[in-house]
């Protein structure tokens, strides 16, 4: 079987790309698929202390690329999935160490290796963007339901389509059905209105992310978390089956508790 | 539709102004043209136009549209009745 290769990218950076990338491995990972997540961020590694790999890394993404060793002794295996692996960002401040064609190279060789290809995109749209897009098969564009991550997630989206690529896919995170509700802040319709693709997963602010970082094991592991949930929703998704979307709104309001057992919602 | 705090305070809540300001920017970002550059564009159109035909300018209506990812300048230009100048 061959891997299929997505790149989850954003335009602006901290809207929670290695976070979503983290989590959505685990998920099709815990779902029994082989995967392999790329940090491709050189010079500014992240995705293996929000995993938890940090003290396991020996090899990096140059290391492979320029020979150094072989793919799979890049391949850091993780401390609960026995089939989810990652191959670190080097943290090299030399970043034209990658090119889109060794990319494309790499992905080529981890397609017999693994059921998915996850990687990380750095934020911007320079080098380090191309590199990240020019194996995918799939593009996740992240935004939070906020002016300027909108923005440029349309800027990353214009760019895709100029590229040709295959339409990509938005993940809305971060969405506090709080301030929806009281009508400041963006709704999940609002933004997909103003983006036009198709949705793939909206992810509610959710504390437990946060205590998922500092412990570094992503929270869709824990049955309990929302926003482990909604990542988990994801994978699914990704992996064709078609799941609803959870219901953010009616979350936590008591009155809308009420009115739904009175039937009137 | 007003929630009861906004005909209270007479303010929108921002929610609306932040997908109304995007409306408009992601419109001069796909398009790759200004505010200004829009409103010369429009200008141009008109003045050909009015070359040919006797346009009412009050009515005039001529901007950016979006359809999902596509862009398409609309205008709506209202002509002068010609019969009547006839008829008078």
């Amino acid at each position: 079987m061959s891997a299929k290769i997505v790149t989850i990218t954003s335009g602006k950076g901290g809207v929670g790309k290695t976070t979503a990338v983290a989590n959505i491995a685990v998920a099709l990972a815990s779902n029994g698929a082989r995967v392999c997540c790329i940090d491709g961020d050189i010079g500014l590694r992240n995705l293996d202390v929000v995993m938890g790999l940090e003290n396991r890394i020996v090899y990096d993404i140059v290391d492979v690329i320029e020979g150094r060793c072989r793919l799979r002794q890049a391949m850091i295996r993780d401390k609960r999935l026995p089939e989810l692996y990652l191959i670190p960002a080097a943290q090299t401040r030399d970043k034209s160490a990658v090119s889109p064609s060794d990319m494309v190279r790499l992905g080529d060789e981890l397609r017999n290796e693994v059921d998915w290809v996850l990687i990380d995109s750095p934020a911007g749209i320079e080098r380090g963007f191309r590199n990240a897009i020019a194996a995918a098969d799939q593009v996740l564009v992240i935004t939070n339901p906020e002016v300027s991550a909108v923005r440029d997630a349309d800027r990353v989206i214009g760019l895709l389509e100029a590229e040709e690529m295959a339409s990509p896919s938005l993940i809305i995170n971060r969405l506090n059905p709080n301030m929806v509700k009281n009508h400041d802040m963006l709704s999940a319709e609002d933004v997909l209105d103003l983006l036009a693709i198709r949705l793939i997963g909206v992810v509610p602010e959710d504390e437990t992310v946060i205590v998922g970082t500092n412990r570094g094991s992503p929270i869709a592991l824990e049955m309990k978390s929302i926003a482990g949930q909604a990542f988990r929703n994801i994978a699914q998704r990704m992996q064709g089956q078609e799941v609803p979307f959870l219901d953010l709104d009616n979350r936590g309001s008591f009155w809308a508790r009420i009115q739904r057992i009175a039937g009137r919602k | 539709m007003g929630s009861f705090f906004d005909r209270f305070t007479g303010r929108t809540r921002s929610a609306k102004s932040a997908k109304e300001r995007l409306q408009l920017v992601l419109i001069h970002d796909r398009t790759d043209m200004t505010q200004v550059e829009l409103e010369a564009l429009r200008d141009d159109i008109l003045a050909v136009i009015s070359r040919h035909v006797d346009v009412d300018p009050e009515g005039v209506r001529i901007d950016v549209e979006h359809e999902g990812r596509e862009q398409r300048l609309v205008a709506d230009i209202p002509l002068r009745s010609v019969t009547r100048r006839r008829s008078g």
